[in-house]
C-alpha cells in the first residue's frame, strides 16, 4: 500500500537503455485532407528552394559564360555590334552616383524622423496626432510602387523653379531627367528600410541609458548625440543596406528619370561635378533593360553579364546585412532591425 | 507538549518561516525577540549555521476536507480498475536526470497528487505519463508505462492522449469561440468530422460537467479568451474531459488562480474522480490535503513516499517527508 | 511629472527634427496633389468613362502620339478599359497563386522542416525576396517566352487567332507565373514572422488533446495567425500592382484583353498592365498635353487602387481581432 526508497545511489549514471521515442502517428490514421496538406507544404518549400536554386545556377552559368572583368572596367562603345563591344562602366557609375545621392538624401531625413518620433514624439494629442501622419507618411512611401514615384518625380522636375536640377529641353520646356532627378526620388525608395530600422534600434535602446545621460544633467539633444545615435549605428548601417540594396535594384525609376544614355554625358557647360548630376546617364539596370530584347535588343550576352553584376552585388548587400546581425548580436544583447524568424 | 529538534542534513535554502502557521504554533529559537520559556540560553556554537531548532507547542492539526467528501472518499475507497501502472520510469534531458526509477499505480475513482519542492521531477514526471515530453527532443525516458495493460509506448500518441487528457498550469484557451475549444478534440481526433447537431449535446455535458455551463450558456459562441482566468481553466478542464478520457492529468491547475476559483476547481476535481483517475501536481500542500486521496512525495527525482493521503501527512514514515510536510523546506 | 525648463538648444533641436520629419508628410501631399493635377484634363474630358471599354485603345494611344502641344479635345479620348482589365486579372491570378504557395511554405518552414533545412529555407527566401524584378523579366524573357513560344503554343493555337493577334509565348501565363514568384516571399517572410510568435502553450494544449501535427496547424496555429496573412495578402497585392518593368518585359507589347473563351491559347495571349504602360510610353511624359496627362491618369488610378487595398487590409483585420488577446 505504501512505499517509500531510501536514499538513492549517489553516483548512478544516466539511464542504462538507449533513448527511445513511442510510436508516433501513423499518417495512416490521418484524414485524407491531413496528409495532402503535409505533401503540399512539403512541395511548396522544395518549389521555392528549386526556383532559387535555379535562378542562381542558371546565372552563374550566364556569368560564367559572358562576364569578363574587361567589362567591368570598359566604356560603351555605341556601335552597331553591340555584342563584340564595350563594357558596361557607365552604367555601373551611374548605378554608384545614384546610390551615393539616394542616400545622402534619405539617411538624414530618415534618422531626423526616427529620432523625433522616439524621442519627441510621445505628448499631448497633438504631438501624437503628427507622429501618426508622419509614421503613416512613412509606409505611404513604403507601399508605393517605384512607378509612381518616378511618375510623381518627373512631375516635380518638371516644374520651371526646379530647372537647376537638369536640363533644358526644345521649346523652352525642362526635360526632368538627369541623376539630381533620379537619385532624389531614390532617396524616397531607401527612406523606408532605413527608417524602420533606426527607429527600432531606438525603440530597442533601454529607458535607463536615457535616464542616466538626463540624471547627469545632459540634454536630450546632447543624449541624442552622445549615447544614443552611437549605439544604434548598427541598425543604421542595416537600414543604409538595406536601402542600398534597393536602390540598385530598382529599375523603373531609372527608365523614367534618367533616360538611357549609353554613356554618362554631363550637362554641358557649369560646375564640373554639379553638371555630370545635372546630365543623364544610365545604370546597371536600365542596361541590363535596354540590352534586352524589350529595349533596344540586340544584346542578350551584355544583358547577362550585367545581370549577373547585379545579382552579385544583391548577394553581397544580404549577406552584410546577415553579418551586420549576428555581429550586433553577440557584442551586445541588443537585436538589429527585421524579424523574419 | 511535543519538542522536535533536529539538524538538517541538507544547506536550508533560507525560506522565510511561517510565522503564523495555523497548524502549529512554531518558536524558533535563534530569534531573540522569542518569547517561549522552553527556548534554549544560546545555539550551539559548534554546529555549522545555521541551525534552526523547531519547538512545537502543540500537535499540528492536519487539514481535513469537509465532512462529504469523507464519506465519498470511504466509498471509494475499494479501489476502482487501476488505469496507469508506473514501472521503474526514468527520464531525463541530455545528461540531467529528471526523474530516477519511480514505481505508481493509479486508479480510477482516486486523486493522486505529487507533490514536493519546485524543480524534482513533478512536472516531467506527469508530462511523461501522455508522453508530451517527447516535444522536446533532448528528452529520454526508459521503463514501462502502462495504460489499461497497453504499453504506452507501442500506442500511437494521438491515440494516447486522447485516452489521457491534460490540464496546464497556465490556462491556454484557443483563440476560438467556447463552443469551438470543447468541441475541439471531438471534431479533431475523429476520423470524419462530426456536425453541429452531433457534437452539441457533448460540449453542453462536458461544460456542465466542468461546472461552467449556467455561467457561459446564454452565449457559448463567445470568444473564450473574453473569460476571466477562472472560467478559462474551467473550460480547459471541460475541452479535456469532453472526449472521456480515462485519465487526467493537471499540472498545478490552480496556481494561476484566484482562491475562489481555486475552491471552484477542487470540488470539481471531487466529482471528476467517480468517472476518471486524476493525477495532480501541486506545491500546495494545503491544496494536496483537501483534494488527495493518494500522495506521492517526490524530491530531486526520485519517489521519497507514496501512500494513501492521510497516511502521508500524519504519520509519513519517510524523515525527508515529514520534513517537507511540516513546512521545513520546500 | 514635473516639467523641466528645456534649454534652448534642445527646444530648437526638436523643432528642427519635427520639420525635417513632417516634410515626408508633405511629400506625400505633393505627390498625390501634382498626380491629380496632371492628370485632371483627362478625367476633364472623358469623366470616369476613361476607365470603361470603347474603341480600340491602341489606336487612342496612337492618336495621342501623333499630336503636338496644343491637341484638339478629341485627342484626349481614351478608353482603357484593356489595361484597366490586365491588371485586374494579372493581380489576381497571381495572388490567387501565391497565397496558398506562401502559406504552405512558411508552414513548412516554420512547423515541418528539419532544423537544418530551415536555415537553409530562411536564406532562400531572402534571396527570393532581393532579386531585382529587371532579372526576372530578363529571364522571363530570355528563357521562358523562347520556352513557351516554341513548345507550348501550338500551331492551331497560332492560326486560330492570327486575325486578331499574334501569339509569340509574351503573355499571360509567363507574367503571372514570374509575379507570383515575385510577391511570395514577401508573404512567405511575414507569415513566417507571425506563427513563430503563436504562443507555444496553443501548440502544446492542441498536442495533449491528441491531434497530429498537420491538424494542430490546421485548426489552431493558422487560425491564430489569419490576421497576419491578410496583412501579407495586402502588401503582396499592392506590390503586385505595382510591378512594371518585369511585366513591361515579358507580356507582350500589345493593348489586348486576353479572352477566357479561348481555351488554353488564353494562357498566351498578350497582356498589358497599366504600370507596364506608364513604362512603356514613359517618353511621353511631360511631353505632349494628351499623352501626358493619360499617363498621369493611369498613375492617379494606381495610386488610389494602393489606398484602397491598404485601408480595405486594415478594415479586414478589425473582426479577426475580437477572437486574439491581440491582433
Amino acid at each position: 500500500m505504501s512505499s517509500f526508497a531510501s536514499e538513492p545511489a549517489l553516483g548512478a549514471s544516466g539511464l542504462s537503455s538507449a533513448p527511445r521515442r513511442g510510436r508516433g502517428s501513423s499518417m495512416r490514421t490521418w484524414r485524407w485532407s491531413d496528409r495532402l496538406i503535409w505533401l503540399a507544404a512539403w512541395t511548396a518549400g522544395l518549389l521555392l528552394c528549386a526556383v532559387a536554386a535555379a535562378i542562381v545556377l542558371y546565372m552563374g552559368y550566364r556569368g560564367v559564360q559572358y562576364l569578363r572583368p574587361s567589362l567591368l572596367f570598359s566604356h560603351p562603345q555605341p556601335s552597331g555590334n553591340q555584342a563584340g563591344s564595350g563594357g558596361f562602366l557607365d552604367p555601373l557609375l551611374g548605378t554608384a552616383l545614384l546610390t551615393f545621392i539616394g542616400i545622402l538624401l534619405a539617411a538624414p531625413l530618415a534618422i531626423c524622423s526616427a529620432l523625433w518620433i522616439v524621442e519627441y514624439g510621445h505628448g499631448g494629442r497633438t504631438r501624437q496626432a503628427l507622429t501618426r501622419i508622419v509614421e503613416s507618411s512613412i509606409e505611404i512611401v513604403a507601399g508605393t510602387p517605384d512607378i509612381l514615384i518616378a511618375v510623381f518625380g518627373v512631375a516635380i522636375f518638371q516644374l520651371h523653379f526646379l530647372r537647376f536640377a537638369s536640363e533644358g529641353s526644345e521649346g523652352g520646356g525642362v526635360t526632368g531627367r538627369s541623376f539630381l532627378a533620379a537619385g532624389a526620388m531614390m532617396s524616397l525608395i531607401a527612406l523606408p528600410p532605413l527608417f524602420v530600422a533606426t527607429r527600432d534600434g531606438l525603440q530597442a535602446v533601454p529607458t535607463h541609458m536615457r535616464e542616466a545621460a538626463f540624471a547627469l544633467g545632459k540634454t536630450r539633444i546632447a543624449t541624442i548625440r552622445r549615447v544614443l545615435l552611437p549605439s544604434v549605428r548598427p541598425n543604421i548601417a542595416t537600414g543604409v543596406t538595406l536601402g542600398i540594396s534597393r536602390i540598385i535594384a530598382d529599375t523603373a525609376i531609372v527608365l523614367v528619370l534618367l533616360g538611357d544614355e549609353l554613356r554618362l554625358s554631363p550637362h554641358p557647360g557649369g560646375l564640373p561635378v554639379l553638371n555630370v548630376l545635372r546630365g543623364a546617364g544610365s545604370s546597371l539596370t536600365s542596361y541590363v533593360y535596354d540590352n534586352s530584347p524589350a529595349g533596344e535588343g540586340g544584346a542578350p550576352q551584355k544583358a547577362y553579364a550585367a545581370a549577373v553584376v547585379l545579382l552579385l552585388f544583391v548577394l553581397l548587400l544580404n549577406l552584410a546585412v546577415e553579418w551586420i546581425a549576428r555581429h550586433q548580436a553577440r557584442s551586445s544583447g541588443s537585436v538589429a532591425a527585421g524579424g523574419f524568424v | 507538549m511535543n519538542e522536535l529538534e533536529y539538524a538538517p542534513q541538507a544547506p536550508t535554502r533560507g525560506t522565510t518561516p511561517r510565522a503564523h502557521s495555523p497548524r502549529a504554533h512554531i518558536t524558533y529559537v535563534d530569534d531573540p525577540l522569542s518569547t517561549s520559556p522552553q527556548a534554549p540560553a544560546e545555539p550551539d556554537p559548534q554546529i555549522v549555521p545555521p541551525v534552526r531548532t523547531i519547538v512545537l507547542d502543540r500537535a499540528p492539526e492536519p487539514v481535513r476536507p469537509p465532512a462529504q467528501r469523507e464519506a465519498v472518499r470511504r466509498a471509494l475507497e475499494a479501489d476502482g480498475p487501476e488505469r496507469l501502472r508506473l514501472e521503474d520510469v526514468s527520464v531525463a534531458y541530455s545528461a540531467k536526470t529528471a526523474v530516477r526509477s519511480v514505481s505508481l499505480s493509479i486508479h480510477q475513482g482516486e486523486v493522486l497528487a505529487l507533490i514536493g519542492p519546485s524543480g524534482c521531477g513533478k512536472t516531467t514526471l506527469l508530462r511523461t505519463l501522455n508522453r508530451l515530453t517527447e516535444l522536446t527532443p533532448s528528452a529520454t525516458r526508459s521503463g514501462r508505462i502502462v495504460l489499461d495493460g497497453h504499453d504506452i509506448h507501442d500506442l500511437e500518441d494521438t491515440a494516447l492522449r486522447a485516452r489521457v487528457a491534460m490540464v496546464f498550469q497556465q490556462p491556454n484557451p484557443f483563440p476560438m469561440s467556447i463552443f469551438d475549444n470543447v468541441a475541439f478534440a471531438l471534431r479533431e481526433q475523429s476520423r470524419r468530422r462530426p456536425r453541429r447537431p452531433e457534437l452539441e449535446p457533448l460540449v453542453i455535458d462536458a461544460l456542465r460537467r466542468a461546472g461552467l455551463y449556467d455561467e457561459v450558456k446564454d452565449d457559448l459562441h463567445r470568444p473564450a479568451l473574453r473569460l476571466s482566468g477562472g472560467q478559462q481553466q474551467r473550460l480547459c478542464i471541460a475541452r479535456a474531459i469532453a472526449p472521456r478520457p480515462e485519465v487526467l492529468l493537471m499540472d498545478e491547475p490552480c496556481s494561476a488562480l484566484d482562491p475562489i476559483s481555486t475552491g471552484v476547481i477542487e470540488e470539481l476535481i471531487h466529482e471528476l474522480r467517480r468517472e476518471l483517475a486524476v493525477v495532480i501536481v501541486t506545491h500546495n500542500l494545503a491544496q494536496a490535503q483537501r483534494v488527495a486521496d493518494k500522495v506521492a512525495f517526490m524530491y530531486l527525482g526520485d519517489l521519497v513516499e507514496y501512500g494513501p493521503a492521510q497516511q502521508v501527512f500524519e504519520d509519513p514514515r519517510a524523515p525527508r517527508t515529514r520534513d517537507y510536510v511540516r513546512g521545513a523546506f520546500g | 511629472m514635473q516639467r523641466l525648463r528645456k534649454p534652448w538648444s534642445d527646444h530648437r533641436a526638436e523643432l528642427l527634427l519635427g520639420a525635417v520629419s513632417l516634410s515626408t508628410g508633405l511629400v506625400v501631399l505633393f505627390m498625390i496633389a501634382f498626380v491629380a493635377a496632371r492628370a485632371w484634363p483627362t478625367f476633364a474630358h472623358n469623366g470616369l468613362g476613361w476607365l470603361g471599354p470603347g474603341g480600340s485603345l491602341k489606336v487612342q494611344v496612337e492618336n495621342m502620339l501623333a499630336t503636338s502641344t496644343k491637341p484638339p479635345a478629341s485627342a484626349y479620348h481614351v478608353r482603357a478599359w484593356p489595361i484597366v482589365y490586365g491588371t485586374l486579372l494579372i493581380t489576381a491570378l497571381a495572388v490567387l497563386l501565391a497565397l496558398p504557395l506562401a502559406v504552405l511554405s512558411a508552414v513548412f518552414i516554420v512547423e515541418l522542416a528539419p532544423t537544418a533545412l530551415r536555415r537553409t529555407m530562411i536564406r532562400v527566401v531572402r534571396l527570393l525576396a532581393s532579386v531585382p524584378s529587371v532579372i526576372w523579366g530578363l529571364l522571363g524573357i530570355l528563357v521562358l517566352v523562347p520556352f513557351v513560344g516554341n513548345h507550348l503554343v501550338t500551331a492551331s493555337e497560332r492560326t486560330s487567332l492570327q486575325n486578331t493577334v499574334q501569339l509569340t509565348g509574351a503573355g499571360l501565363a509567363i507574367a503571372v507565373v514570374l509575379l507570383t514568384l515575385m510577391i511570395t516571399p514577401i508573404m512567405v517572410a511575414l507569415t513566417c514572422d507571425a506563427l513563430a510568435t503563436v504562443p507555444p502553450a496553443w501548440r502544446e494544449g492542441a498536442a495533449a488533446l491528441g491531434v497530429n501535427r498537420v491538424r494542430a496547424i490546421r485548426a489552431v496555429t493558422l487560425r491564430a495567425v489569419r490576421p497576419a496573412i491578410v496583412a501579407a495578402t495586402v502588401l503582396a497585392t499592392a506590390r503586385a500592382l505595382g510591378e512594371a518593368i518585369m511585366i513591361s518585359m515579358v507580356s507582350g507589347s500589345v493593348f489586348f484583353s486576353p479572352r477566357p473563351g479561348d481555351g488554353v491559347a488564353f494562357l498566351f495571349e498578350p497582356v498589358r498592365t497599366l504600370a507596364s504602360t506608364i513604362v512603356d510610353f514613359r517618353e511621353g511624359l511631360g511631353g505632349a498635353p494628351a499623352l501626358n496627362s493619360t499617363l498621369y491618369a493611369f498613375a492617379l488610378l494606381l495610386l488610389f487602387s494602393v489606398f484602397v487595398l491598404s485601408l480595405a487590409g486594415y478594415l479586414v483585420k478589425l473582426p479577426l481581432r475580437k477572437y486574439q488577446v491581440r491582433g
